[in-house]
């Protein structure tokens, strides 16, 4: 293994050892605190364009199968380790991560003091940065310089299906649905599979029309990388789509909802990327631990005549997202908050069949707690005695 | 859901004495949990029996027992105090199972106690082994295919069905007493019986074998609004079958996809939803195919756990502070993270390093254990170690044991099974033993193939191949020249310089020097439940080799505390508590407190405890490390027991400033030699002694004192290896054996010999000496007389036989002996009395094992009064601000008792014979108005409450045969019959005793040991004789243990305990609080 260097945009460096593709790589860099799931991970195209730093050291122990990648082809740019293993051990194994990695040509780095890069991150913000092996610190710093900012970048459109794909219930099928395919991970689909219903994957920027004229019980939007507000296509879509068709989505997908139902979005200082995100149902308190993977958010005040509120008390508290606000669509309320920052977690339509949620129910990887909204959906478009 | 309103006072029970199986890891959750719902503004009421554990601390509860925890104590304690609710989940089994039987008797309905935490059906649920199967399958969780039996012949046939190899489980055991693996009919029949026997209810549970397949714990908390979370999961090196209490474990799961664990963390949770436990921590047990992936439930804890303090150390996550809060209604969502201070406690802590906990044996305390691991747990201590990877976790870990490894490579066991050829360490790597760990890096040395390595001993091939990544290191540092990369590398696969220099053939310090001139320098990271995802409060560090250090600027007031290290029989609780004391007392005066430890049970490792916690071995090189960081005003080393004094020396040598007592005076009271020269210039009487190089030595200082002699090594804690011989055949026996096995190195340091004083009354006293004034903590007489070692003998508070003159001479020893020590801090020091003859045994400058027994029995807190002493306090000074009363004494009108628990029942090959080596686990206390009640209190607090009527069995060497009578006389008096041998039964006989005389052993039906089975007896008086024609007496002991029949095997033991039997059967209770208050107070206010 050679040395290698991470370098980011504010110009601090870090050393390890290269592992995976050889070359450059250039992204955001975040990091990652779950503790099993790197496959998913990395296979997940929400990371296009980033560089994912995984926080727990040991990474590839368990190698690499064909059932858990969420996608046949990687999305993200890079990858950020402590220690990768050579040698895996699984019943399940098909192979190393690090001859995965390169024949996927993601370029890699190990070693590194990933602590110290999270606490950067956190301290600092999400930033660009630029990884390679054998490149001189500088050259690696201009090209992490050079790359901006995640904001502004039409992602999803990138990692998006280029044609339509059917895919058909398991069992008998009870509905039809069409997901727009943002990013879609494969565990998504299966789910929806499970529960009797016929998926058709349509690209990011199908038209309203055409999405109508497939006659779907529902429409999914799909999960996905990036900043929501370039994924204008996708918010028009779904503007003509509401108060027609019932309507879920899921991280980008919901924030294409907020948008599409006249929100605004902001990005997060280094977003939320991991299994461990407690999330409350406001209905009944009730907690589910979460799988998230999201830089961008959904800000519910932006349609409240209201001043949002400051924080108070020991833990973020109710109080950090408004009742209830109104839009062209009626009456929109928060459904789901996330208790570690109190950020909008959940929020759904009262007057139209239409809601969503930032975090993952489908998990892959991460906790199984919040499977049941694929049942909630199917329920909604009458798919709902199908058993999961 | 807030706080409930409706309960006002709470009952905690507490675990009782350490024992193997259930050690201070219970005090570590009783602590946290006592703190939480005191401040919470519920009335706490605590019953434990154990005076060494910082629960019991007055100041913790409102009300506290240090009282038997037995059903009858814990009623009468009831119905004083009149609790609302009762929390039974963080006492271990004792408070479980306590718990139990006092529903059972109708003791909770009478009073109308609520239970809290887990209701009955719950804990009977998860206990009954059958019940917990049956609600698994109900939800569609696998179980191992199995059947319940009562009987010997239902076992058979179920095994048969089932095809051997089988395990067979007694139910309501706790640490897998009676467990065991049959691979036959053979086989099965003894373990069964066994079973049947330890088993309170006479079940057990036959059960298709695991053995070999991958084990895993989980640890779940949930709430009262059904929210639940996964602490830790915990991945076992060890496969099934060695106790997970005795395996090598690892924190996170290393070998699992997501898919596999969150398939398991899903029946984690559904495990306790369907067991019903309503709130707080459980944990649950899985065993995992390696071929093919199959997952089954083995057992689930309805309550906090040894696993459960693991988690909270390796985590940061305080289970059982979190539980407290549970109980008393509030919800996950609603308590804060301490960690973080922002977050929620409903979160799954991520952590961004590994932990490894490896166990700790002291198998040469029973020699006549096989030494191989199993079901049933063995180990008495463990060490936990955090690194950023499981190699550096690992080694560092492995080096925390202080068994003589430095590491996975060097030291003792290298050296050992360098020796052994490639067929002979093939075959010990098969086996589970302490040292497989070793064995298999051995074996990965010699270039056997990891595959290989792996199928024998059982472990992961992941794990496997982290351990060939270190020998593979092992042998670049040996071949190739130390450059500043392949340093790291090491450092950062948890090399120490030791273990690199031995290596690189080169000087410790050349390493270090190097180390410092290269930069590769030790950085100290954070423990913080979100791997660096929010800023963490709580300081709590460990060291490992990065870029980025987190340790804070070193300020001018942080004073190092050094922990005790792993527990082992001679060192474990207690010192922990002195520790933990000191750092209380550090923060009331205005120092920061820096506690280093590497043992996950205590409370020295509770986040809280201390200004800063470092997690780190207890090495010269580690500790040094937090040294530099913290840039300490002083390091204190004489209250973690044999481990940070042996330390002291090395520290004061790299500059390190060395609070109180200088290590010269330590190292000199260690020194027979220089002791003897500094008794005979302060006119102190010492028994007459030597020392010895050699055998022959040895034989011509015996022959010059006189036999008997007292033999041990130097430089050892707890007696190891100490003997009386009686003669020089014996001697001669004793030196073959020790210096035969390579066990002790005469050139490290000389045997120890002393004249023994036969029949001599042992006496312990505690002393702080300021420089000018000494502070005597009290004088405890020994039951047992001199030769038993005052770790294993019981003692008495205040001492019922010494006159006053006696009393005085001890103290004016006590005072003369501090001053010729110069001593700033504790002092213990052992005397012998012989009618009006005092003699000084030992005297060790620094905390013993008895200090918090005699804070609890005086109310004088000396652990923390010697730290501030240690500090540059005067003892006038503490006086004059009320933080030392002004005269001491014990409380009027009562006595304390402390009595040792000891292990026979886990070893029970082993002769339960006192002597000079000590081999208690642990220790209790009972107070009462005399010194037979406060011993039939200690007696039932141990486990071993003497029988009221019925039969006891004597047997008595010839020495005790005179004073025996009184013993025999007093029983029959009380409607006792009496059994005795031919000896014994002719003498008591000839004195007139109504004696029935029995056969020997194997001689007929009346055989004591068939006796003993057939449960004819209910207490043995067995006292041992010199000589080697023991053999019947072991058997009667032997038989004694495992039908748990009371058994005593000095005449002074027995005598008190008949003296206690025969004491009105009435059970007084009180607070410890109630007895405090009656300890006269003048000045201050």
């Amino acid at each position: 293994m050679t040395t290698a260097h991470l370098v980011l945009a504010d110009g601090t460096v870090f050393t390890g050892r290269g592992v995976g593709a050889p070359g450059v790589a250039v992204g955001e860099v975040v990091f990652n605190t779950s503790m099993t799931g790197y496959q998913e991970i990395i296979s997940d195209p929400s990371y296009a364009g980033q560089i994912v730093t995984m926080t727990a050291p040991h990474i590839g122990n368990y190698g690499v199968n064909e059932a858990d990648l969420q996608r046949t082809t990687p999305a993200l740019a890079g990858l950020v380790m402590r220690a990768v293993s050579r040698t895996p051990s699984s019943w399940r194994s098909q192979g190393s991560l690090p001859s995965y990695l390169e024949s996927c040509d993601i370029v890699a780095i190990t070693e590194v003091d990933t602590r110290r890069l999270t606490r950067h991150i956190r301290s600092h913000g999400a930033m660009a940065a630029a990884l390679g092996s054998d490149r001189e610190v500088g050259e690696l710093r201009l090209l992490a310089e050079r790359h901006g900012s995640m904001s502004g970048r039409n992602l999803a459109e990138t990692v998006s299906v280029a044609q339509p794909g059917m895919y058909p219930a398991e069992g008998a099928t009870r509905a039809a649905v069409v997901a727009l395919d943002l990013g879609m991970k494969r565990d998504i689909l299966s789910q929806l599979q499970r529960r009797g219903i016929e998926v058709e994957v349509v690209p990011a920027a199908t038209a309203t029309a055409d999405v109508l004229q497939r006659r779907p019980d529902g429409v999914f939007l799909s999960n996905g990388p990036g900043d929501p507000e370039p994924v204008t296509a996708a918010i028009a879509t779904v503007e003509g789509l509401l108060d027609r068709v019932p309507v879920f989505g899921i991280c980008l997908g919901h924030q294409i909802l907020g948008l599409a139902l006249g929100a605004a979005t902001y990005k997060l200082p280094f977003g939320h990327h991991g299994g461990n995100h407690p999330v409350q149902r406001l209905a009944d308190g009730s907690v589910s631990i979460t799988a998230q993977n999201h830089g961008f958010a959904v800000d519910l005040w932006s349609l409240s005549p209201a001043e949002p509120t400051a924080a108070t008390g020991e833990l973020p508290g109710r109080d950090l997202l408004p009742e209830q606000v109104d839009t062209a669509f009626g009456p929109v309320v928060p459904t789901h908050q996330n208790l570690n920052d109190g950020t909008l977690e959940g929020l759904a339509c009262t007057g139209i069949p239409a809601f969503s949620v930032q975090y993952h129910p489908e998990a892959a990887p991460g906790p199984n707690d919040a499977t049941e909204l694929f049942d909630q959906f199917a329920h909604m478009i009458g798919a709902g005695d199908a058993t999961a | 859901m807030p706080r409930r309103d409706d309960l006002e006072t709470i009952l905690v029970i507490g675990s009782g004495p350490i024992v193997i199986g259930q050690a201070c890891e219970f005090d570590y959750s009783g602590t946290q949990a006592v703190k939480v719902l005191r401040g919470d503004g519920y009335r706490v009421v605590l019953v434990n029996s154990n005076p060494a554990t910082i629960m019991t601390d007055p100041e913790f509860a409102d009300a506290t027992y240090v009282e038997p925890i037995v059903p009858e104590v814990v009623a009468a304690i009831i119905a004083k105090e009149r609790p609302d609710a009762l929390l039974p989940t963080l006492g271990g089994q004792t408070a479980l199972n306590t718990t139990m039987r006092l529903a059972a008797m109708g003791v909770l309905d009478e009073w109308d106690v609520e239970l809290i935490g887990a209701g009955l059906d719950a804990i009977e649920a998860a206990e009954d082994r059958g019940r917990f199967k049956g609600i698994m399958e109900g939800v569609g969780i696998a179980t191992a295919r199995s059947h319940y039996v009562t009987t010997l012949d239902d076992a058979a046939d179920a095994a048969a069905e089932l095809g051997y190899p089988v395990m067979v489980r007694p139910s309501y055991i706790l640490g897998g007493g009676g467990t065991g693996f049959a691979t036959d009919s053979a086989a099965l029949r003894p373990i069964v019986a066994n079973g049947l026997d330890e088993s309170p209810i006479g079940e057990v549970l036959i059960e298709e074998s695991v053995y070999g397949w991958k084990e895993f714990e989980l640890e779940v908390m949930r709430d009262a609004a059904d929210n639940a979370v996964i602490v830790c999961s915990i991945e076992n090196l060890d496969p099934m079958g060695v106790h997970t209490g005795d395996s090598i474990t690892v924190a996170p799961v290393m070998t699992l996809s997501d898919r596999e664990y969150q398939e398991m963390r899903d029946e984690a949770i559904t495990c306790l939803r369907a067991v019903g436990v309503a709130t707080g921590g459980s944990n649950v047990q899985f065993a995992v195919h390696p071929g093919t992936g199959r997952r089954i439930v083995v057992e689930m804890n309805p309550r906090v756990s040894r696993s459960s303090a693991l988690a909270s150390k390796a985590t940061g996550f305080p289970i059982a502070k979190i539980a407290a809060k549970l109980a008393v209604g509030y919800t996950l969502g609603e308590i804060a993270n301490d960690i973080t201070g922002a977050t929620p406690a409903c979160f799954e802590p991520a952590l961004d390093y590994v932990v490894v906990k490896t166990p700790r044996f002291d198998f040469s305390k029973f020699p006549t254990t096989s030494g191989t691991l199993g079901t049933a747990m063995q180990s008495v201590g463990e060490a936990m170690a955090i690194g950023r990877t499981f190699p550096e976790a690992l080694q560092k870990a492995l080096r925390s044991l202080e068994s003589g490894a430095w590491g996975l490579t060097g030291g003792a066991q290298e050296r050992r099974l360098g020796e052994l050829g490639d067929e002979a360490l093939l075959e010990v790597l098969a086996r589970a033993t302490p040292e497989r760990i070793f064995v298999a890096a051995e074996a990965l040395q010699r270039g056997i193939a990891p595959d290989m390595v792996a199928h024998r001993t059982g472990y992961d091939p992941w794990f496997v191949h982290q351990l060939l990544d270190v020998c593979e290191l092992r042998h670049t540092i040996a071949t190739s020249d130390l450059d500043e990369e392949l340093l790291r590398t090491a450092k950062r696969h948890g090399y120490t310089d030791r273990q690199i220099a031995a290596l690189a053939v080169l000087d410790d310090d050349a390493v270090a020097e190097m180390r410092r001139s290269l930069g590769v320098a030790k950085t100290f990271k954070t423990v913080d439940t979100c791997a660096a995802e929010f800023e963490a409060q709580t300081p709590y560090f460990y060291g490992t080799f990065e870029d980025e250090c987190e340790a804070p600027v070193a300020g001018d007031r942080s004073v190092i505390v050094l922990g005790s290290g792993p527990n082992r029989i001679g060192q474990g609780i207690e010192f922990d508590y002195c520790c933990v004391h000191a750092s209380f007392a550090l923060a009331a005066a205005g120092y920061e407190p820096v506690m280093v430890n590497c043992n996950p049970e205590t409370v020295s490792t509770d986040y809280d405890t201390s200004a800063r916690l470092y997690f780190e071995p207890l090495t010269v090189e580690d500790v040094l490390g937090v040294v530099e960081a913290e840039q300490p005003r002083a390091v204190i080393v004489q209250l973690g027991g044999q481990t940070p004094l042996g330390l002291a020396a090395a520290l004061e040598q790299a500059g390190v400033p060395i609070a109180g007592t200088t290590p010269d005076s330590i190292a000199l009271a260690e020194d027979r030699e220089r002791f003897a020269d500094l008794c005979r210039r302060l006119d102190v009487p010492q028994p007459p002694s030597g020392t010895a190089g050699s055998a022959a030595d040895a034989v011509h200082v015996a022959n010059a004192i006189g036999y008997p002699v007292l033999v041990r090594p130097s430089f050892v804690l707890g007696g190891q290896a100490m003997r009386i011989v009686y003669s020089a055949d014996e001697l001669d026996a004793y030196l073959a054996g020790l210096l035969g096995s390579g066990t002790i190195d005469l050139a490290a340091g000389p045997l120890l010999i002393d004249q023994f004083l036969d029949s001599a009354t042992e006496v312990d006293v505690d002393a702080v000496f300021d420089g000018a004034e000494l502070h005597l903590g009290g004088i405890m007489e020994h039951v047992e007389e001199a030769g038993v070692h005052s770790g294993d003998s019981a003692c008495v508070v205040p001492p019922p036989t010494l006159s006053e003159g006696v009393q005085a001479r001890i103290a004016d020893l006590t005072l003369r002996l501090a001053r010729g020590l110069d001593v700033r801090g504790l002092i213990n020091i052992q005397f012998a009395v012989r009618g009006e003859e005092v003699f000084v045994l030992e005297a060790n400058p620094r905390a013993s094992r008895t200090v918090p027994f005699l804070s609890k029995a005086t109310g004088v807190p000396l652990a923390k009064i010697a730290t501030w002493v240690m500090m540059g306090a005067s003892l006038a000074d503490l006086r004059r601000d009320g933080r030392l009363a002004p005269s001491g004494g014990s409380i009027p009108g009562r006595t304390a008792i402390k009595e040792a628990v000891l292990p026979w029942k886990r070893f029970q090959e082993s002769d339960r014979v006192l002597g000079p080596e000590m081999r208690a686990t642990g220790e209790v206390m009972g107070i009462a108005g005399t010194v037979a009640a406060a011993y039939g209190k200690a007696l039932a607090a141990a486990g071993h409450a003497a029988p009221r009527d019925g039969t006891v069995f004597m047997s008595l060497n010839d020495r005790d045969k005179v004073g025996g009578v009184a013993v025999a006389r007093a029983l029959v008096e009380h409607g006792f019959r009496i059994l005795a041998t031919h000896g014994t039964a002719g003498h008591l006989a000839r004195n007139e005793v109504p004696v029935k005389h029995v056969d020997k052993v194997g001689d007929g039906p009346y055989d004591p040991v068939r006796l003993i089975e057939r449960g004819d007896i209910d207490l043995v008086i067995n006292t041992p004789g010199n000589s080697r024609t023991r053999g019947d007496a072991v058997l009667i002991r032997r038989a004694a243990t495992r039908h748990d029949i009371p058994c005593v095997t000095t005449l002074r033991g027995a005598s008190l305990l008949v003296a206690s039997i025969t004491e009105p059967p009435h059970v007084e209770v009180r607070s410890l609080q109630e007895h405090h208050a009656t300890l006269v107070r003048s000045g201050g206010s």
